[in-house]
């Protein structure tokens, strides 16, 4: 399954799907970071708001994803973690340490905009 | 309540998918809520995911059951894989989730209302979980 990354000036955004299988996930996590040394971006923001499941490998994988990108100086927001689904992963002990979220699509932007004016 | 039993065989990652996402339809089917059915579906990627890692092939089972006064969905996962040597450690707190390992059992255990393992080394691994509609 293809996931949609879509280029916002020097901002990548990159909406999951509900059902991601790992070999999905890892493509995604190689394509991302391409795509950021590509396009020098210097922020990604994931939106996960239909990803019905957060599983281990889910988590993890997202916590490289930011920490690669974090490697080229850039950013990474994940969106739209469900409230059914935060429940799950705390129950599952599974956190996303180190990784900026925020509730939506629209505050990952916000947080963003206020980021690089802070830093510029 | 009538609802089947399904058994899903899991070989690859795509089955990890495919068994989450009927476990998910199964709780719906039987009512539980929505909430209910995320942390099901969590339990059960958890559960293909161990399959996979460490056994490569098994089965899923889901099933809805009929208590005295209350419905449940059992799900059973197992594997003819290479067992757990120290069941004691696997269901320890952070020998397995956020590490490279998986696992996740304890994590499972606490998604779920009813928890029991059976582990013979180089025999298999069988991992019966339930919960009931609240």
């Amino acid at each position: 399954m293809e996931v949609p990354i879509l280029k916002q000036g020097a901002v990548l955004i990159a909406t999951f799907q509900a059902a991601l299988s790992d070999a999905d996930l890892n493509q995604l996590r190689m394509g991302l970071v391409q795509q950021v040394v590509k396009f020098r971006s210097r922020a990604v923001i994931v939106d996960v708001t239909a990803m019905d499941v957060m599983d281990s490998f889910a988590s993890r994988t997202l916590r490289e994803i930011a920490h690669m990108i974090r490697l080229r100086g850039a950013e990474t927001v994940i969106v739209g973690i469900q409230p059914e689904v935060a429940f799950a992963m705390v129950q599952l002990g599974l956190t996303l340490e180190g990784v900026a979220t925020a509730l939506d699509l629209e505050e990952g932007l916000a947080y963003l905009n206020e980021k690089f004016k802070t830093t510029n | 309540m009538s609802v089947g039993e399904t058994r899903v065989a899991i070989n690859s990652d795509q089955d990890i998918v495919s068994a989450r996402q009927k476990g998910r339809a199964m709780a719906i089917e039987l009512g539980f809520s929505s909430g209910d059915a995320t942390l099901i579906a969590t339990a059960i990627s958890e559960l293909a995911r161990n399959i996979v890692s460490y056994a490569r092939k098994g089965q899923i089972t889901l099933k809805g059951v009929q208590g005295s006064s209350r419905v449940g969905i059992l799900v059973i996962a197992s594997d003819d894989g290479p067992g757990i040597l120290d069941i004691r450690q696997a269901l320890r707190d952070g020998f397995s989730t956020s590490g490279s390992l998986g696992l996740g059992l304890p994590g499972v255990r606490r998604l779920m209302d009813e928890f029991e393992i059976n582990s013979q080394p180089n025999r298999g691994t069988t991992v019966t979980v339930k919960k009931w509609r609240q």
